[in-house]
């Protein structure tokens, strides 16, 4: 590995500098990584000294490791944070998933099992979370494919971000969303809301399913098929978002009309609708020929190339609106993961672990903000490392407030896990006070 | 028999609401909370139980086919009408107290009794006259808001929106609010308009409430009744009633695939050959797409994985894929689920291979071929992949009409028929489309042959000169025909 320039999944390896090896995952989780901000959050106050707090809640929580070796250690659980730090201190995971918290503490699981009834260890409570993957836009990315990304189909997921955040919170009344970028090619998004962890299974299919719009597969070529008269969630998400987003960014970031062959895949799309390719992509070969004469910049010719397609498509279109709605959807519409989001079951991997591939940090993205989200530009590894020796010399009180994560973890720490933690108290509270109130309304023992 | 014993399942701590359901002339729907106090013969007790599961197995059969809401109700209330009579209301009860012993025993029986009686609930409350409604209502007690005109006025272009998208009437003047956890199949799919968490839900569609309140009352009674059962009668009852409870539930879902027969293990080499004999459709293209791809994605694994009971799964598995991803990957990544499976990690559940209503009901996504080639293939692939079995196009064409009109099982069932030269017994299951197909194969040449039908002759004895592909499959099938009928 040292010596050799790689490439790998786009991102150019410096030369005899690998992105994650033991050693600096190892520096990671002893100087940076935020332990204590994680328990504060999967804890929901249940740490603090408050009566109605449940000590043992975070010691029924799973978290599962993937070591070095490719080994896979499953039912982890920790009774603190200082046990989880040297738990990980120790083991230097190279991934750390966060599951369920379960009825009882997951390593004591065996010991239940051979009671018939299985509801005896079981979930009990999960954050509602959602996985987009870059992968799943393959079909119409002309950019990159598999594992690769750029900032030219990085938009897709900031679509993605838009709609499901603004989904969660008008239409189902979530708060508290965290989303985190995943390492390498896509976005996490995890609903800490008591209401949304406190979700069965079958009413988390039910919100993937409300999601659902892309009903593709590999035999099948009408990928998104929409009634005449959009549900108002798809209506306000295509009038906000999608099409906004289509026409300043998806159409010329991925030169979806240009060149022709470009331009085939979007009409096959379209065609066999009562309208043929030859139709559809009519003037299609005059229009580079037209705009050469008027000598424009070249760079400026393929995005104003795509503009008159786009505008020619859309006349063409005019009879059948539907058609060009549904073309919109399958370009710019949120591609999610529905198997993550169904079961309480389902680990996901936690925020701020380091993807090994890329070396790059998962750090939280602000929803309000995602517009501006490089991926590109986030800290890796070699970097942090660089920052802990060569950057501020300042005391500080925490290691990572001398890096360039630090903003990030300021950013999770202010707007996601503080007002998190003030709903989670006002809980306690109120149910403190309730229990109160029953218990005093209880008629007193006779002896 | 008594039932008191066993069947209510929590009666005692009810506080004695008994006028749901707890004997004749209470009222035709109830949620059955208050288990028969009736005495019944043993006859009576097995007629009762079949017959209301010939009504259940209907209506899993009718879903299947796609019929929509509207198309149901009728279809349950001719079923009821038919194996239940008209004056129903002791059989109903009894018959539905029998099958929760018959269902309660396992997670996988516990969730169909519940998915399918609440259908059948479902049906029946819709076509129930208001007022009866009503008091169904106001027996679950619903905790519901209607919601004030003022407030109906204030979204009322997004009620009509909804309505209008799901392709129903918005004349509805009442509205409740609703959480949206206690109305999952609106908002799956789409019918219902949500804000801030709260479902607005017009008074036609508290069906699904009411419905709702049935399933979680069920569902939390076939669990105690588990208990009970394990407890107290399997003892008690064990030579008498157990035996007849427990053939119930594996009597008319068709022949039950959650024990591996160990007569029907698949040799490893054999596999080719067989998929290209004996495989129905689903299974076939998901076996051919892993030789080609050497790699399936998960929906495919667990399908065809499932179905195929291997000795040595995990042999099969990592040769595919070691193809595509190297021994290694597959070692560390796929091993895992493999075993998983089969009862070897984890909750070491053998799972069972998914039915045909499973795989129609299952959702494919980019990338997957699993599911039901007759629902989930674009036309064109499954005229490819018919013409690729060797079926001539009067036998694509009849296929294909069946799949239009969403009888994928019965246009499975022409394509058996098509390969097979015989008819098969229904299809229900991958695995007992595999054992007809072995069955007939296995037999000996001269039972095939009575099978013949003679307008394939005509075919063969036509002039014409054989097209494509396909076609020519066809002839070569004809020429072993002919030269059995000589033999």
């Amino acid at each position: 590995m040292a010596g050799d320039p790689m490439e790998i999944d786009g991102f150019k390896q410096q030369q005899g500098q690998a992105l994650c090896n033991p050693e600096l995952l190892s520096l990671y989780y002893r100087r940076i990584f935020p332990f204590a901000e994680m328990y504060k959050w999967l804890s929901y106050g249940n740490d603090g000294k408050h009566p109605s707090c449940d000590s043992s809640f975070f010691g029924r929580r799973e978290f599962s490791f993937t070591l070095e070796n490719d080994i896979y250690l499953r039912y982890m659980s920790f009774r603190d944070a200082s046990e989880f730090e040297a738990t990980v201190c120790e083991k230097r995971p190279q991934k750390i998933d966060i599951g369920a918290v379960y009825s009882v503490d997951p390593a004591k699981r065996l010991a239940y099992a051979s009671v018939s009834n299985d509801r005896v260890f079981a979930p009990v409570e999960k954050e509602l979370v959602f996985d987009v993957d870059m992968t799943d836009y393959d079909d119409i990315r002309n950019c990159c494919s598999g594992a690769d990304i750029c900032l030219k189909c990085w938009p897709l997921m900031t679509i993605a971000i838009k709609v499901v955040d603004s989904t969660l919170r008008e239409d189902f009344g979530f708060d508290h969303i965290l989303w985190v970028y995943s390492g390498r090619r896509g976005v996490h998004c995890w609903v800490c809301d008591a209401r949304a962890r406190k979700l069965t299974n079958e009413q988390r299919a039910s919100i993937a399913d409300y999601f659902r719009v892309y009903k593709g597969n590999e035999n099948n070529n009408r990928k998104v098929s929409l009634p005449t008269h959009l549900h108002p969630f798809l209506a306000r998400t295509y009038s906000q978002f999608l099409s906004r987003y289509f026409d300043e960014e998806i159409l010329i970031k991925q030169s979806l009309l240009h060149p022709q062959e470009n331009a085939d895949k979007v009409l096959k799309l379209v065609s066999g609708q009562g309208m043929s390719m030859q139709y559809m992509s009519s003037a299609y070969s005059e229009l580079p020929v037209q705009l050469e004469e008027k000598k424009r910049n070249n760079r400026l010719l393929p995005d104003e190339i795509n503009r008159q397609r786009w505008a020619d498509l859309q006349r063409k279109l005019m009879q059948k609106r539907g058609i060009q709605v549904e073309l919109v959807f399958t370009y710019t519409y949120p591609r999610l993961d529905l198997e993550v989001t169904k079961k309480m079951n389902h680990l996901l991997k936690a925020p701020f672990c380091i993807h090994p591939k890329t070396g790059r940090v998962c750090v939280p993205i602000d929803p309000e903000d995602c517009d501006n989200f490089d991926p590109t530009t986030v800290p890796t590894l070699p970097e942090l490392f660089n920052d802990l020796n060569n950057g501020d010399a300042r005391p500080v009180s925490k290691d990572w407030e001398r890096t360039s994560l630090a903003k990030s973890i300021r950013f999770f720490k202010s707007s996601f896990l503080e007002p998190l933690l003030k709903e989670c108290r006002c809980q306690l509270e109120a149910s403190h006070h309730k229990k109160l109130q029953e218990m005093s309304a209880r008629p007193n023992f006779t002896w | 028999m008594a039932f008191r014993s066993i069947g209510a399942g929590g009666r005692a701590e009810d506080g004695g609401e008994d006028s749901r359901g707890g004997g004749a002339g209470a009222g035709k729907l109830s949620f059955y909370e208050a288990a028969p106090d009736e005495e019944i013969s043993l006859e009576d007790f097995e007629e009762y139980a079949l017959d209301r599961l010939r009504v259940l197995k209907e209506i899993e059969e009718a879903r299947s086919r796609g019929k929509k809401m509207e198309e149901m109700d009728p279809l349950v209330s001719d079923l009821w009408r038919k194996h239940m009579g008209s004056d129903s209301s002791k059989k109903d009860v009894i018959s539905h107290f029998i099958l929760r012993l018959a269902y309660c025993r396992t997670e996988d029986l516990r969730r169909w009794f519940l998915g399918i009686e609440s259908v059948l609930f479902r049906h029946r409350f819709r076509c129930e006259m208001p007022a009866a409604q009503q008091k169904l209502m106001d027996d679950c007690n619903l905790p519901y808001k209607a919601m004030t005109s003022a407030e109906i006025e204030a979204v009322k272009e997004n009620l009509e929106s909804v309505a209008r998208s799901t392709n129903q009437v918005s004349n509805s003047k009442m509205y409740y609010k609703v959480p949206f956890e206690d109305v999952p199949e609106l908002v799956s799919g789409r019918k219902v308009y949500l804000r801030r968490g709260e479902a607005f839900v017009p008074r036609e569609q508290l069906s699904f409430l009411v419905v709702g309140q049935f399933r979680s009352r069920l569902s939390k009674a076939l669990v105690l009744t588990n208990r009970k059962w394990i407890s107290f009668i399997a003892g008690e009852e064990k030579d008498r009633l157990a035996p007849m409870v427990e053939a119930l539930s594996t009597r008319y879902l068709g022949p039950d695939y959650t024990q591996p027969k160990s007569s029907n293990e698949i040799a490893l080499q054999d596999l080719d050959q067989l998929a290209k004999a004996s495989f129905p459709l689903c299974m076939r293209s998901l076996f051919f797409q892993l030789r080609d791809d050497h790699h399936l994605r998960h929906g495919g694994r667990q399908q065809l994985g499932l179905f195929l009971k291997l000795e040595d799964a995990l042999a099969f598995w990592r040769a595919e894929f070691s193809r595509k991803v190297g021994v290694e990957k597959f070692d560390k990544e796929y091993a895992y689920n493999v075993r998983h499976n089969y009862g070897k990690e984890g909750k070491r559940t053998d799972y069972t291979p998914y039915s045909c209503v499973k795989l129609i009901m299952s959702t494919p996504g980019v990338g997957d071929h699993h599911g039901c080639p007759y629902r989930h293939f674009s036309e064109d692939k499954l005229r490819a992949s018919l013409g690729g079995l060797g079926l001539n196009s009067r036998q694509v064409s009849s296929a294909l009409e069946k799949t239009r009109s969403q009888h994928y099982q019965l246009a499975c069932a022409e394509v058996f028929e098509a390969v097979h030269g015989c008819s098969s017994d229904g299809i229900n299951h991958p695995n007992q489309y595999f054992e007809q197909s072995r069955a007939l194969l296995q037999q000996p040449k001269v039972k095939q042959m009575c099978s013949f039908s003679f307008n394939d002759t005509v075919e063969f004895f036509s002039q014409e000169e054989p097209a494509s592909g396909g076609e020519n499959n066809n002839n070569d099938a004809n020429e072993e025909k002919t030269t059995l009928m000589i033999s």
